[in-house]
């Protein structure tokens, strides 16, 4: 006879209850609201789907979704070839090493309300460094007016605090590529080009998926930076996603609509995270 | 197609070497002649990689010149040099196709695609990657991606030289065998230099016609498999050649001649004379298992007993203890059908096989004086 020993499943209670309690039971909470009314803590009714259709025929909700996907492709187009390039010239030994990798590491060490800070002022026209040559050479600049302005700022704010994640995840990558790599190709007469083209793209794909993963969920989460700038005006030129859903829950305390855009909101984070990863890597198994 | 010269050339990792364990690669002369088949024999960090590499131009000398048919080239990169090489672990481009792998170095010399086309088919078949040459290079098993890599060195026929950098490390014994064989082959119908770097010396001696062998940044020896054999010019090549390698006494020289631990062996009269001329630190004797004699105890100058004996199949090796005070080992290699005798054993070392080493050099002359 076999003797069973199930003990061992209580060494995974301690995970499961963290789990349980940091992402499980939230999100639970979320589903739940998004499928009543709730008027105050006794009065609630059951409204099925309701919330869900009447936020996505809500035309405030959709703008600012389109202006959403528009502002992480921007970032993405934007932060990933340039982020490849600062790590391509970046020294591969010596001093140059740890001064650049310093440098780099200083934006992502600013909290995103510093960051919209700075921007603020540095954009101003009066005492603003950015805002005042750009208004001196003629360019008619203002971020608290002019839409388009307002959103070259947000997007600038953003390749500046973030543009060294990708290079530093790609240098990471360049560095792991091994020498006779290079060896080989220089033996072979290949072009800097081709070198770029056939060995370290292809090396970089797997930090490259990461940097893309994260920088197209953390601008699609967007909120600190155009908030401070902005506010995410002028009108509602900077008013992304996580804005409206906060004016939504917080500003007018409608947690119904507020839970079913969040889930939503959610929702399309993951399949697009995963349209990524799959598009990718779709190309490992094949032969 | 060129003859390779190496001109008083060193090369030292550091910045200001001061003595000789400084130097990677000590001060050498040598020649590899056009259309040659060499190996390049020697353990693991004794410089064999580091002189590839200053061939092939991936790294440049500190000291001294490297000649191609007489011109020197250390200014040159790798690819004016035109020369080929192949690493020991693959090297593929993940994302082309076999045939694109194959193709890669002739389209970065801008040949026609007929030309191409013929060459990579050409070099698909001998290496015998046909039916791969339309896969993705990065699902390929190591030994495939290896050929992959060989495929490429081979592809171009108008480099100087093709270096192998212990290329066949990767693939299993079998096809190893097979691979070497092809290798010649190629070296045949192609009359190209190659040079072969590794440190498998039955590898060496079936690809190669000449041996270098290297030791601590040096080449002790360059010769045909059967001069490293029969006349070990060090006797790092005379323990590191032959299975298991040479058996070495010290010696010294009594008022009866040469004597090991106060035991006078049978030397040649002319060659007592002659160790008697040099001034040495160090005096050895050295004999190849495969020579040296089991006889009665009579017969014999040395005595012991057998030790060990491990039957290797078609021979066998016999651990004789020599019962002098240091109970030295002596390797004897006998047939597999010569019975082993029991008990104490008398050893005799032909003199025709008898080689005398001053400061682990040969002594010039020894062996043929008889």
């Amino acid at each position: 006879m076999k003797t069973y020993n199930n003990k061992a499943w209580w060494l995974v209670l301690p995970v499961f209850a963290l789990v349980a309690f940091s992402a499980i039971i939230p999100m639970m909470t979320v589903v739940n609201y998004s499928i009543q009314d709730i008027f105050d803590p006794n009065t609630r009714y059951f409204v099925g789907t309701e919330w869900y259709r009447e936020i996505l025929a809500d035309p405030r909700l959709l703008d600012s979704l389109l202006r959403q996907f528009v502002y992480s492709l921007c970032v993405l187009v934007i932060e990933v070839p340039l982020g490849i390039i600062v790590a391509l010239s970046m020294p591969r030994r010596g001093l140059g090493v740890p001064v650049s990798l310093i440098l780099l590491s200083l934006p992502l060490l600013v909290p995103w309300n510093v960051v919209g800070t700075i921007w603020q002022i540095i954009g101003r026209e009066d005492i603003g460094l950015y805002g005042w040559i750009l208004n001196s050479i003629g360019l008619d600049y203002n971020y608290a007016s002019n839409p388009r302005d307002a959103w070259a700022t947000v997007l600038i704010m953003d390749v500046w605090h973030w543009t060294s994640l990708v290079a530093l995840l790609c240098y990471s990558g360049l560095r792991s590529i091994p020498d006779v790599y290079y060896q080989a190709a220089r033996i072979d007469r290949a072009s800097h080009w081709a070198v770029f083209r056939f060995i370290q793209l292809p090396k970089l794909k797997n930090v490259l998926l990461i940097a893309v993963m994260l920088r197209f969920m953390d601008s699609f989460m967007i909120y600190t930076e155009p908030f401070v700038l902005t506010g995410g005006g002028p009108g509602t030129a900077t008013t992304f996603l996580s804005q409206t859903l906060t004016q939504m829950a917080l500003g007018q305390f409608d947690l119904g609509r507020a839970a079913a855009f969040s889930l939503i909101y959610f929702l399309i984070i993951l399949l697009v995270t995963w349209v990524f990863y799959t598009a990718m890597t779709h190309n490992d198994d094949k032969g | 197609m060129a003859e390779i010269r190496l001109e008083q050339l060193a090369h030292s990792y550091h910045s200001a070497p001061s003595e000789p364990a400084d130097y990677a690669l000590r001060r050498m002369e040598h020649v590899w002649e056009q259309g040659g088949a060499y190996a390049l024999l020697g353990p693991s960090g004794c410089g064999k990689s580091t002189l590839l590499n200053i061939i092939s131009g991936l790294l440049t000398p500190s000291e001294g010149r490297v000649l191609y048919d007489g011109k020197s080239v250390n200014d040159l990169t790798p690819q004016q040099r035109n020369i080929a090489q192949v690493f020991q672990f693959p090297v593929v481009y993940d994302t082309m196709t076999v045939f694109q792998n194959l193709a890669f170095p002739l389209r970065n010399q801008g040949h026609s695609r007929e030309r191409i086309d013929l060459r990579v088919r050409e070099v698909a078949e001998a290496l015998e990657i046909e039916p791969l040459l339309n896969r993705k290079a990065q699902n390929l098993t190591a030994d495939e991606k290896q050929k992959v890599s060989m495929g490429r060195g081979l592809v171009r026929d108008d480099v100087a030289a093709i270096l192998f950098d212990e290329p066949l490390t990767v693939i299993d014994p079998q096809l190893k065998w097979r691979l070497r064989r092809k290798l010649k082959e190629i070296h045949q119908r192609f009359n190209v230099t190659m040079v072969y770097v590794t440190h498998d010396q039955l590898e060496a001696s079936t690809f190669a016609d000449k041996i270098a062998v290297m030791y601590q940044g040096q080449i002790v020896q360059f010769g045909t498999p059967r001069e490293l054999f029969e006349n070990p010019q060090h006797t790092f090549v005379g323990y590191f050649i032959g299975s298991p390698g040479m058996n070495f006494l010290d010696i010294s020289l009594g008022t009866s001649g040469v004597e090991f631990e106060g035991r006078a062996l049978a030397v040649a009269d002319t060659i007592v004379t002659q160790l008697r001329q040099v001034k040495a630190e160090r005096l050895q004797i050295g004999i190849r298992p495969e020579f040296v004699q089991l006889v009665t105890p009579e017969n014999a100058i040395l005595h012991g007993h057998v030790d060990l004996i491990q039957d290797q199949g078609t021979f066998k090796i016999v651990d004789v203890c020599l019962d002098t005070p240091s109970a030295r080992v002596i390797k004897v290699r006998i047939g597999e059908e010569q019975v082993v005798p029991e008990g104490r054993v008398g050893l005799s070392f032909p003199a025709a096989w008898q080689r005398f080493y001053v400061d682990d050099r040969l002594v010039e002359g020894t062996h043929e004086n008889l």
